[in-house]
């Protein structure tokens, strides 16, 4: 049987068997926990705490500042000892609220609603809201105001996506064995709130015991279908996932619900599940600590504003030298320089890569034009001319090739013979024109 | 935690942070071994003198790179095989019987006129090992146009002269190459295995077609070139190739004589010059295999693979262009 999927696309080693082993353990509570007080795309948010305060377990340390934005709470109860700017592996610098852990664990009150499925889809989106619940696949775009279409875009299908196709992550993957019910849950909110009949949970034929694990939690449930997936990248970008689960394209330039279409992360639904059943706001989340440097590579359940440091002596320390720290997944992930880096809502996961596993593109040649770019393309791009444009800067030539339509996946530099680096090529072209 | 801190700081660059094991030099490098069936045989055939001829083709052609890059302080890249690989495949379109100048001469006009000059690798407009075979064949008509008979024995001092098989069927008709051969059988066996006069390294159906299936294999090369050259030339022999009436014509005969199959998998598919989109890569077949067959049947030369494909490669730009694939979710208009 052909398995659903999108044309073109790469084939990257998966190296997963690294961490799928590895059941979701709790994490050691640090000492301390550095908290960004903006870690989603959107309006930034405004401090609602100082220094010398204490606060408990769950507590909103900053409130957003508009619509698309989301609270920041914390994730130990203890002291605030600092609040300092930090840079978030994307570079961006934001203040960031530094809470000494008393160890105690000291919960907020939490109001738990048993029978969730029958409350209002108001009711739970604003439950999912203050929960600042963002995107916890890597883009942390906040949470609901996907679920919010406007009147004129109406929404008939929900994905969750569990396609997890970057290599070395494993997260989502043990989410799916381990708490299949509260992702299928999630997701019945999801479609509660959005007044959606039909839900689809797509995920990647090389994860057969999770494709197994969930089919058993739909089974009562004629409305959630499980898509197995062809084991490709970028399988699980919103685009492809929802071209793969339901034939639907997305136009260039649109956003899913112009095709009626909610995306959500496994991780995510996990969150939304907690953030209504239980009134938990997003303090914690599972993430993979991997790579061939890692002595233990592992599957972590971690409060968000652990540093990476943390995980290091958490798993075993590392083996051998790590050449680049990646937060996120190696194909679209952030490299970092340093150890002081935390964990945030987005973080699906840090790869510690050694000399041989990395790409060595500060030598690279020119394009020969063997055209492995645009077999690889998701989106039908031709990546050798926007690559060359760019170089040469011709950056409005580059538009004229689709420049804006590029999401940055990475397929087209993985399979580059020349070595040359794409992304970064249209990353400039596009800070050097507009849409 | 701060045992783990003598590993910082680490590298910093823009993702991807892999890539796939594949390289330029890889690609360059696979293609020459690629062309070592082809480059046996014709020395088995033609003698040592065409393996001198190889030899020189190669050492000017890498020679010719490096001198350019160094005179212009740039990066010396000779060590990513396109030279050698471009010189290769000059070598292995010449005659066996050429003076040495003659590879230097080729290799000088491929390497520096025709890549250097243009930008180097990536950057040229036309293949360079043929452009340096264009302009032997029109500065040195005579020299370039003889050829050795083959022989299976390895030392021959006496060069006898033959002509091509397409040079007898452009003079002398199908009939004269037949009496040659004794029969169409034998004929056909002779041009697999490359027992006639040729280039080098273009007789030698059978050595050619061995690598190619290495590049198909490897996936260095897709079906898309050659099938859509191949095809095109063989329909037009088919159809036109015969004395008088249509679709009397020897297509087999044509595909396995002159440098049709070397050209087309080897030269045509040349990614730097071909076009990058697949589909636009059949319209570049179709159009070599076109001009090909237009050349042996209508023009002065009985051999048209050279200039067809270097007529293709002005058009590569516009084809990729024309031939831009679909950007995903966009309606067609």
């Amino acid at each position: 049987m052909a398995f659903a999927t999108f044309e073109r696309g790469i084939h990257p080693p998966d190296k997963k068997s690294l961490s799928k082993e590895s059941p979701i353990r709790t994490a050691t509570s640090p000492k301390r926990v550095v908290i960004p007080i903006i870690q989603h795309i959107g309006a930034p948010c405004k401090l609602s705490v100082k220094t010398g305060q204490e606060v408990k377990k769950g507590e909103v340390v900053a409130l957003p500042e508009g619509f698309v934005s989301a609270p920041v709470h914390s994730s130990v109860s203890g002291k605030i000892t600092a609040i300092t700017d930090i840079s978030l592996p994307t570079g961006r610098v934001v203040p960031a609220v530094v809470i000494q852990n008393d160890m105690k664990e000291t919960w907020i009150d939490l109001k738990e609603d048993k029978d969730f499925l029958t409350l209002s889809p108001e009711y739970l989106k604003n439950k999912v809201k203050e929960a600042g619940i963002v995107g916890m696949g890597g883009a942390a775009f906040p949470t609901h105001v996907k679920l919010s279409p406007p009147k004129e875009k109406p929404i008939d299908v929900v994905i969750i996506n569990g396609a997890e196709c970057e290599p070395y992550l494993t997260a989502d993957y043990r989410l799916m064995l381990e708490r299949a019910m509260d992702i299928v849950n999630g997701l019945k909110i999801l479609m509660v709130i959005l007044g959606v009949k039909n839900g689809f949970i797509g995920i990647e034929n090389n994860k057969p015991d999770a494709i197994q694990e969930m089919q058993k939690a739909v089974s009562g449930d004629p409305d959630i279908k499980v898509i197995p997936l062809e084991v490709k990248y970028p399988q699980g970008a919103e685009k492809m996932l929802i071209k793969a689960c339901v034939g639907r394209e997305v136009p260039p330039r649109a956003l899913p619900m112009d095709v009626g279409v909610v995306v959500q992360n496994v991780g995510t639904a996990v969150a939304v599940y907690e953030a209504v059943r239980f009134g938990k706001p997003l303090i914690e989340r599972v993430m993979t600590f991997t790579g061939e440097a890692v002595n233990n590579p592992s599957n972590l359940y971690v409060k968000i504003g652990t540093t990476i440091s943390d995980l290091v002596s958490d798993c075993g320390g590392f083996k051998t030298q790590p050449t680049k720290l990646i937060s996120g997944g190696p194909m679209m992930g952030f490299a970092v320089s340093n150890l002081d880096i935390p964990i945030t809502k987005g973080t699906s996961g840090v790869v510690a890569l050694t000399e041989q596993e990395i790409s060595h593109i500060n030598k690279y040649g020119p394009c020969i034009r063997c055209g492995r770019c645009i077999e690889a393309c998701p989106m039908g791009l031709m990546p050798s001319m926007l690559s060359i444009f760019s170089e040469k800067g011709f950056f409005e030539e580059a538009k004229a090739y689709n420049l804006f339509d590029c999401f940055e996946c990475g397929s087209c530099a993985y399979v580059c013979p020349s070595k040359r680096p794409i992304v970064q090529f249209v990353r400039l072209a596009k800070s050097q024109t507009k849409p | 935690m701060d045992a783990a801190k003598k590993h910082e700081p680490f590298i910093v660059t823009v993702s991807p942070h892999i890539t796939s094991g594949e390289t330029t030099s890889r690609i360059m490098w696979s293609v020459s071994l690629a062309l070592m069936p082809a480059s046996v045989m014709g020395v088995y055939f033609f003698g040592p003198l065409s393996a001198l001829t190889l030899l020189l083709s190669v050492v000017s052609a890498v020679f010719f790179e490096y001198i350019y890059q160094k005179l212009l302080k740039k990066t010396i890249t000779i060590n990513d095989g396109s030279a050698f690989l471009t010189g290769l495949l000059l070598g292995l379109n010449l005659p066996p019987t050429v003076p040495f100048y003659i590879p230097i001469v080729g290799s000088f006009v491929a390497i520096i006129i025709t890549k250097q000059l243009f930008g180097g690798l990536g950057y040229n407009v036309f293949n360079p090992a043929l452009i340096g075979r264009a302009f032997l064949l029109i500065s040195f008509p005579k020299l370039m146009t003889i050829w050795k008979e083959p022989t299976s024995a390895f030392i021959q001092i006496d060069a006898k002269t033959t002509a091509t098989p397409l040079g007898i069927l452009k003079e002398e008709g199908l009939g004269k190459l037949i009496e040659i051969y004794g029969d169409t059988l034998n004929l056909y066996v002779q041009l697999l295995v490359g027992y006639r006069g040729g280039c080098i390294g273009e007789t030698s159906a059978i050595a050619i077609l061995i690598g190619a299936g290495f590049l198909l294999y490897r996936g260095y090369i897709s079906w898309h070139i050659p099938v859509s050259f191949l095809g095109t030339a063989a329909i037009i022999a088919w159809i036109f190739g015969g004395k008088g009436a249509l679709f009397s014509g020897d297509p087999i005969l044509h595909l396995l004589s002159g440098g049709i199959l070397i050209g087309a998998f080897f030269m045509a598919t040349d990614y730097v010059t071909s076009p990058s989109v697949k589909k636009g890569q059949i319209l570049f077949g179709i159009g070599c295999g076109f001009l090909t067959m237009l050349i042996r049947l209508k023009g002065g030369y009985p051999e048209g693979v050279m200039f067809a494909i270097l007529i293709m490669n002005c058009f590569s730009p516009l084809i990729d262009r024309g031939f831009k694939t679909r950007v995903f979710g966009q309606v067609k208009k």
